[in-house]
Order: C-alpha cells, then sequence, then structure tokens
C-alpha cells in the first residue's frame, strides 16, 4: 500500500497500533496451514469497536480486504491474506469486561487467550467447556469466528453452544449487538448463529459474551492402548452404545504415539498400534463407575492395557501429548497436511479402516489422531511440499478421504474450518442449493466482498471423485 | 530494486541458514506465548520465533529483502530458547538463529562503536584468561582506588548506555589475588569423586569469591576437584553472536585442557556457559579430530546444582537448622533450564536450605533480560523485560533471589536496585546462597 493510502488509517489507530515494514508485513502473512502464504498490506491494532467501524467505512470506500486474525493458528488458511488488503488484530482487545454471576455468563474483547479465559472463570467455580488444542496461544475471538471444537466436545459441545451474544461490525461500518444473556430467544432468524464459524467473512466480531457452566466436581482419565486401531475405534462405540458419554474420547495411531513421545518423554508404549484417552468428570460416584465400565469395555474390545490415569500430573501429560499431536507429527516431515473429516461416530471403525486403506492405496503416509468420540478424525499427511510428484498423491488421498467421509454421512470438516484450503470442497458437502443459499447471503450482506475475500468461497469446486471404494 | 548488499545477504542466509531445519517449522503457533520477547510487544509476530523462522526461510526464498526491519526483528531475539521446549516439532531454534547470525555477520560490517566493543570482547578478554585477569585488576583497581565512586559522582558513565551504568553498580567487589588462588584444588585423600572444574572467565575473575566457595562445597562433599590451567572461555558469546568459528576456536581448547580419563564429571556454575560446553558435541560432530573427544567432554559436563544433588547436598542440607530467614526464590537460567533441561535441582537444593521457605517466582522460566550481551545490545527490550520480571519479584518479597548464571545474577541485582528494593532483598548465585546456609550453622554449632 502506498503510504498516502495508509495515512487515514494511521489517523484511527495511531502509528504505534500500525505494522507496515516489510519484516511485519511477512510475519502476518502465514497462519498455521502449510502451503498458504501472502503479505497483507497494513497491519492493524484498533482498540475499541469503534476504531474497528471506522476502519471498516474505509476498507468500504476503496474496496479493500479486511482479514481479522487472532494468533494465527487456523489450520484451513482463513486468516491468510491472500488477496493482500489490512489485517486487524485484536492484541489490544484483550480484556475480560465482565463475570456475570447471576447470569453464568463472561463478556469478553476478541483478544483474550483461550486458557486465559478458562483458567479466570475456573477460578471463579465455573466452566467454560471448548478447549480447542491451540487454547495456550489462540483467541476466544478466533475460536467463535471458526466455531472451534476441542478435546471436550463429545459431552460439551462446541464454542457454538457457549456463545449468547455479540457486538459486530458489519461490512458498511454499522455496529449490531447480537442476542443477550439469556436463556430463551427466538425473535427472528437466529443470526448469532450465522456469525459464529462465519469465518471472518460477514463482520467483524469486537465483543462476545460466553454462557458458563457449574466447575464439574471431580474428573478422572482412563487410557487403553491397542494392537489394532480397529479394537480401538469399536471401543469408541461400544462406550457410546453403552449409554456414557465421556467429556473426552481421544485417539492417537502408532504413528502418532512415536512422535508425541518423542517430545515429550511420557512412557507411552511405543508397541500399542493404538490409545485411546478417556475423560469423565461429575460427581466422585459417577465418575468411578463411568471410568471403570469404559475400562471394562476397553479389555472386553480387546484392549492389551487399560488403566486408570495415576495422578492429575499424569492426566494432564496425557491430554498434553494429544494436544500437541499435530505439531510433534510434522518433525517427521517437512510438510504436515492436517485433515478435519468427520463422520457419525457409529461409522468411526469404518472411517479409520477406510484412512488406512487410502494411504496404502497412494502409498502415502497418513497418521490419524482425532476426537474419536465424536466422529472428527484428523488423519495427517506427513509429505514434502517440495515434492511435485507425492504432492500429487497426497491431494489424491485427501480427496478420497473427503469423498469417504460425506459418503458415510459425515462432513469435509468437523471443526477447523472450511479457509481457503478446503473450499474446493465445499460443494461436496453442501451441494449446489447450499453454496447458493451461503452465496446469496454472503451477497447481501457483504456485497463488496471486502470482508475475508477468497476464503469459505471457491473460485471453482472441485471436481468430485469416483471412487469405488473397497 | 535489490541493491549489492540485499544480494549478498540472501545468498549468506542461503549458504548459511539450514532450509531442513527451517521446514521443521509448521508454524502452530506453540511457541508464542514462551517468548519473552513477543510478550514484552504485546504480541508482536515480528518479535516471536515463528515471526523470526518466517522471516529467514523469506530471506533464503527472497521473499523480503534485507532491510531495517529485517534486522531488527532478528536483533532482538534474546536467544534465551524458551522457544525450544515448547516447540512440538522439535526446531532446533537455537541453531537457526546461530547460524542467522553468521549469516548476517558474514555480510554487514557492524558499526563501528559495537565493532570496537566487539573485537575486544571477543577476541581479546573473552577468549583470553590472562587478559580477562588483566581486565578484572583494572576493575579492581578502579573499585578499590575510590575511582569508582569519582567516576560514579563526575556522571563518566553517564557516557555510556544508562543501562551499562547500571551494570556498572552492581559490579561484584573482586577479592584480592591471593585469597583468590588460595583455595585452589586440595585434593583429598578419601574422594571417590572426581570432579574437573570449568571455572569460566566472568566467574574466575569478577565472582572469584563464588568460585572459590563451589571448590570448597564440592570438596566438603567429598569430591576432589581439578582446575586444569589451560582452559579458556567456553566460547558462548561468541558462537550467539554470529563468530561460531572462534567459539569453536575455544571450545577445541578446552576438549584438550580437559582431555582426561582422571575425571568423572566437568562442573560449570554458569548457565550460559553450561550450555555452551554441552553443544560441544554438536559444533564439532563433523571434526574428523574433535568429534570422539568433543563428544566425551559433554556427557561428563554437569552444572553445580545437579552435581551437588548427586553428592547429597539435599540430606547433608535438611539436617542443619536455622532460624527464620524468610522467602527465597529462584529465576531460572534459560540456557541451564532450555538447554540443559536442569531446573528441579536448583529447586529441590533451595527447598531443602534451611530457615528459607522456598516460594517459586512468576514466569521464573522466563528470561530476565540478560542475555549474554544483550541488555548492552538492547537495553531498551531488556529493560521492559526485566520490569515484568520484576513486578513478580516485588509480589513475592523474597528476601532472596537465587540464581545460577552471573549475567542473571547482575541483571536481578540491576533490577532490585533499580525498584531500590536493595535493602529488603538481594540477587545471589546459587553455590554462595548455599555456602552461606552451611556456613551459618557451622558457625552456630
Amino acid at each position: 500500500m502506498e503510504l498516502e493510502a495508509t495515512k487515514p488509517f494511521l489517523s484511527i489507530v495511531g502509528e504505534a497500533n500500525t505494522k507496515h515494514s516489510q519484516a511485519q508485513l511477512l510475519a502476518y502473512s502465514y497462519d498455521a496451514t502449510a502451503n498458504f502464504q501472502a503479505k497483507p498490506d497494513l497491519v492493524l491494532s484498533p482498540s475499541s469497536t469503534e476504531e474497528i467501524a471506522d476502519i471498516v467505512k474505509l476498507c468500504e470506500k476503496s474496496q479493500i480486504p479486511i482479514i481479522s486474525r487472532g494468533s494465527g493458528t487456523n489450520l484451513a488458511a482463513g486468516t491468510v491474506p491472500t488477496q493482500g488488503g489490512v489485517v486487524i488484530l485484536f492484541n489490544n482487545m484483550k480484556k475480560i469486561l465482565e463475570l456475570d454471576e447471576e447470569n453464568l455468563t463472561v463478556t469478553v474483547q476478541p483478544g483474550v487467550i483461550t486458557q486465559d479465559l478458562c483458567l479466570f472463570v475456573e477460578k471463579h467455580g465455573l466452566f467454560y467447556p471448548p478447549d480447542p488444542s491451540s487454547m495456550k496461544i489462540s483467541t476466544i475471538g478466533g475460536n467463535v469466528s471458526e466455531n472451534s471444537g476441542g478435546l471436550r466436545g463429545l459431552k460439551y459441545g462446541v464454542t457454538k453452544d457457549y456463545v449468547k451474544a455479540m457486538t459486530v461490525v458489519m461490512p458498511n461500518g454499522e455496529i449490531m449487538k447480537l442476542g443477550g444473556k439469556l436463556a430463551k430467544d427466538v425473535a427472528g432468524y437466529d443470526l448469532l448463529s450465522l456469525m459464529v464459524g462465519a469465518e471472518g467473512t460477514l463482520g467483524i466480531i469486537t465483543e462476545i459474551t460466553l454462557k458458563l457452566i457449574p466447575l464439574p466436581a471431580i474428573k478422572k482419565t482412563g487410557i487403553a492402548y491397542f494392537n489394532s486401531l480397529e479394537d480401538a475405534a469399536k471401543t469408541v462405540s461400544a462406550i457410546i452404545a453403552n449409554k456414557i458419554i465421556p467429556v473426552t474420547l481421544e485417539f492417537m495411531d502408532k504413528g502418532t504415539i512415536h512422535a508425541v513421545e518423542d517430545f515429550m518423554s511420557i512412557g507411552l508404549p511405543r508397541d500399542a498400534e493404538a490409545m485411546l484417552l478417556m475423560e469423565q468428570d461429575g460427581t466422585e460416584e459417577q465418575v468411578a463407575r463411568d471410568i471403570q465400565t469404559m475400562i471394562g469395555i476397553a479389555e472386553q474390545q480387546g484392549a492389551t492395557s487399560a488403566i486408570l490415569a495415576t495422578s492429575e500430573k499424569q492426566a494432564e501429560e496425557l491430554k498434553t501429548g494429544r494436544r500437541v499431536a499435530l505439531s510433534a507429527l510434522s518433525r517427521k516431515r517437512p510438510t504436515t497436511i492436517l485433515e478435519d473429516a468427520t463422520v457419525p461416530r457409529s461409522q468411526i471403525a469404518t472411517m479409520v479402516k477406510a484412512i488406512q486403506e487410502i494411504a496404502a492405496k497412494y502409498n502415502v503416509q497418513i497418521n490419524t489422531f482425532g476426537h474419536a468420540g465424536d466422529g472428527n478424525l484428523h488423519p495427517t499427511c506427513l509429505t514434502d511440499a517440495r515434492d511435485k510428484e507425492e504432492m500429487e498423491r497426497v491431494e489424491h488421498a485427501l480427496d478420497e478421504i473427503f469423498h469417504t467421509a460425506i459418503e458415510l454421512g459425515g462432513t469435509i470438516t468437523g471443526e477447523h474450518g472450511v479457509g481457503e484450503m478446503k473450499s474446493p470442497y465445499l460443494e461436496w458437502k453442501l451441494g449446489t442449493a447450499g453454496i447458493d443459499l451461503m452465496k446469496h447471503i454472503k451477497q447481501a450482506v457483504d456485497p463488496l466482498n471486502i470482508m475475508n475475500p477468497g476464503k469459505v468461497f471457491a473460485k471453482e469446486t472441485k471436481k468430485r471423485l469416483v471412487v469405488h471404494s473397497g | 530494486m535489490v541493491s549489492a548488499i540485499q544480494q549478498k545477504m540472501k545468498d549468506s542466509f542461503v549458504e548459511n541458514v539450514n532450509e531442513e531445519y527451517l521446514t521443521d517449522c509448521m508454524r502452530c503457533g506453540f511457541c508464542l506465548s514462551a517468548c519473552p520477547t513477543y510478550l514484552a510487544t504485546n504480541n508482536d509476530e515480528t518479535h516471536s520465533p515463528r515471526g523470526r523462522i518466517a522471516l529467514m526461510k523469506a530471506m533464503r526464498d527472497g521473499d523480503v529483502v534485507w532491510d531495517g526491519s529485517v534486522e531488527d526483528s532478528f536483533d532482538m531475539c534474546l536467544g534465551c530458547r524458551a522457544c525450544e521446549p515448547a516447540c512440538p516439532a522439535g526446531v532446533q531454534y537455537g541453531a537457526l538463529i546461530e547460524e542467522t547470525r553468521i549469516a548476517i555477520q558474514q555480510v554487514k560490517p557492524k558499526k563501528f562503536v559495537e565493532k570496537t566493543a566487539r573485537k575486544a570482547a571477543f577476541d581479546g578478554i573473552f577468549a583470553d584468561q590472562k587478559k580477562m585477569a588483566g581486565t578484572v585488576k583494572l576493575i579492581q583497581f578502579y573499585q578499590k582506588s575510590g575511582l569508582q565512586k569519582a567516576t560514579r559522582k563526575i556522571g563518566f558513565l553517564d557516557l555510556f548506555p544508562p543501562f551499562m551504568k547500571e551494570m556498572e553498580g552492581v559490579l561484584p567487589a573482586v577479592e584480592k589475588k591471593k585469597k583468590r588462588e588460595k583455595k585452589r584444588g586440595n585434593p583429598s585423600k578419601t574422594a571417590t569423586t572426581k570432579v574437573a572444574f570449568f571455572t569460566g572467565c566472568l566467574m574466575d575473575t569478577l565472582f572469584q569469591e563464588t568460585n572459590r566457595k563451589t571448590i570448597e562445597m564440592l570438596e566438603w562433599l567429598g569430591a576432589e576437584v581439578t582446575i586444569p590451567k589451560e582452559q579458556q572461555c567456553c566460547g558462548a558469546l561468541h558462537g550467539h553472536s554470529g563468530e561460531l568459528d572462534k567459539g569453536v576456536r575455544n571450545a577445541k581448547a578446552n576438549i584438550d585442557a580437559f582431555d582426561s580419563d582422571d575425571y568423572d564429571y566437568i562442573v560449570n556454575n554458569a548457565g550460559g556457559c553450561g550450555a555452551f560446553l554441552s553443544e560441544y558435541e554438536k559444533h564439532l560432530q563433523a571434526d574428523s579430530e574433535y568429534a570422539e573427544k568433543a563428544a566425551r567432554f559433554s556427557r561428563k559436563m554437569t552444572d553445580i546444582s545437579s552435581l551437588f544433588v548427586k553428592l547429597g547436598l539435599n540430606a547433608r542440607l535438611k539436617e542443619l537448622e536455622s532460624e527464620e530467614a524468610g522467602i527465597v526464590t529462584y529465576q531460572d537460567s534459560c540456557h541451564l533450564r532450555n538447554v540443559n533441561k536442569v531446573f528441579l535441582e536448583p529447586r529441590s537444593l533451595l527447598e531443602d536450605a534451611p530457615g528459607f521457605e522456598y516460594k517459586e517466582l512468576i514466569d521464573a522460566e522466563s528470561c530476565c533480560g540478560s542475555a549474554g550481551i544483550y541488555n548492552l545490545l538492547q537495553p531498551e527490550m531488556a529493560r521492559r523485560i526485566l520490569d515484568s520480571k520484576m513486578k513478580g519479584v516485588k509480589e513475592l518479597q523474597p528476601a532472596k533471589v537465587v540464581t545460577s548464571n552471573p549475567g542473571c545474577l547482575m541483571q536481578m541485582q540491576v533490577g532490585i536496585q533499580r525498584e531500590g528494593l536493595e535493602k529488603e532483598m538481594q540477587a545471589v548465585h546459587i553455590v554462595d546462597f548455599l555456602h552461606e546456609a552451611i556456613h551459618k550453622k557451622q558457625k552456630q554449632g
């Protein structure tokens, strides 16, 4: 951006809150998605909803793209400024504004770090369950815009289940308030839900009110190892069929176990083909009963070992191990391409098997971990972006994984979002009618297409594979 | 328009910065919350490990050209390596920033003042123990002659950056030479553990008293202590400043000086030196003559706290009783923690020290801003980081802030003075702290 063009923006936020040096623009040219990078023209750190509204009005006038960015941990290239423009940061908007213990809500600015919020409300005996693996650094604003999931999603749901109200700056610069601290509200279309998970394509969220629940009395963690992926997957289905809804039912395959153990050295057995991490919370009696039942089920399904974590410390280590799985896997090969295919949980065993077969068919290295309990798997392709031939095989394999997930009644992304990376596949899931409706909505809300352009909507839908698997 | 120097810089990055190490980073961002400069800049990605790695790669790939903003990002890195234990992908950030500094150093002529300072420091003082000793004589003269008081009064040091002035204020009183050398290596007849002591150039001169106490403590614990004569500065400061070749030169001299089967351990009492010493193996792995010797050297290397624990100091401390003396806390030496993974041992010793109540300092694992000579080169950022560190110290109100490295020690003392707290608390080296704990008791008993 020419210096002259940046001046009006500078007068809104001030020089100290403006970044435009070469190094700064490069530092905001990526997120956690492999193979996507593009420099913005300007990076701004506004301090208020009003400043954001002024920035948006300026952008609207000159049709400049606006990309909201939290901590840049997105896994679908949702925060990469692929068409340039202005990146909006929330590092000056990271206050916890209000804890309302009568209505059980907390109101925050978008820049609050997820883990900081969790720890803050837990100090008051309250609980904010959504816990994406990146919670140590991810922001609430990013979580809401992506409708992030996490390890506790099975029992407690995902971010959208906790958003009660928000302030949004619309693409024309108007400030809109949605929702409230209400248990019930059916006034009009559910616009609040529309904004959650919109990935910054409909407006900029500048304040969020979240629902809290009482902090469960205790939690306990069980761990089971298996000789085969199928046994682990069957255990998951059997637990759910047994009418137990654990907080966490996480899965890691052998390659993932190795990568995590390489990083953490917490004594994970390297000969296990798969492991399940099972956590339950609630009252002491119920937790003890559920964990024992789950351990029993794992043994029936052929677990080589199924035990209770010996201490809170060990339980935390195991969960941290699961949270770092993706990054730990990346130590194996130069490029890590992560998928987020999700199936109904009854299909988890079928999906796990299909992923193995697809990896073999295309001769690519795929390690799988994920939220087995809610059918949300993270098959992760370990490859090297510099090897064109291998990348082609990777692409075919990923196409087939998406295809299989949809065939099984699933989706292309359970919690990471569409971004730019998965936009060519969106129509596979939504069909032409679904995509058309989304386009109409986008056109009505953001006619100039300045809000995170190039994301969610693809220039061209990828040709659907014709696959006869099996 | 790419200038000649920009092209040269790109080539230098291609030549010096390892592409494979760069591609290890998958940009997950898990390092961000561990990085002191990211936090001190209100989350500026430019001053984060992920941002710097992206910049290194962009320099190689030609996505950015060398300019002040790029240089600033690299210069601002403390080199504390807190990002390494935070990185699930195992990115070797320490190696990458070292390589980056080599790449820059080879192309960019440093400014005159800095060049002179570097030349004096790296080629002169830190390379040669005798010169270092000479420098200390000057400091000693300066302190004893009253000149220190005089220069403080007339503001001679106002000519230097304010931080340097503050550092001058916390220089330890140097012991007289005779006293310094008296206690050297009294072989114990019953010793079962044989220890070679890496004295460290700063520790052996400015902090001579600490070294004397280190030897006394080791002997008290039944070890036989030898001080190999030909030892040199460890080379860490060279390595961290883009002059790795000079660091490796010192490494070889030290490996030769300590190459004996007589020692069970080689011990150091400075976290910054210790990390570099333990990495001799890595730096010399391709050297046919030195690879094996370096590996042996690095394997024997241990820090003083770990050795104290091995020699049973905890039990000895527990036997002692003492009056209540307040709170003691610990500021990690970054390299001792992040490179050598030693953080439990010093804490366990402090927990067992008689009279004191050990309390953990908030963000003890985060750099204090000293970082070698960083606080001299980047005084503003160092000050910001120290200020945030001192917030935690003020909250805790300890009587002693214990450290494991001379740089950290002086930095924490500067922090204490700046807050006007020198009457209430003191920064001390862990050896001095433990020596006093034992000595006090022996006096009473």
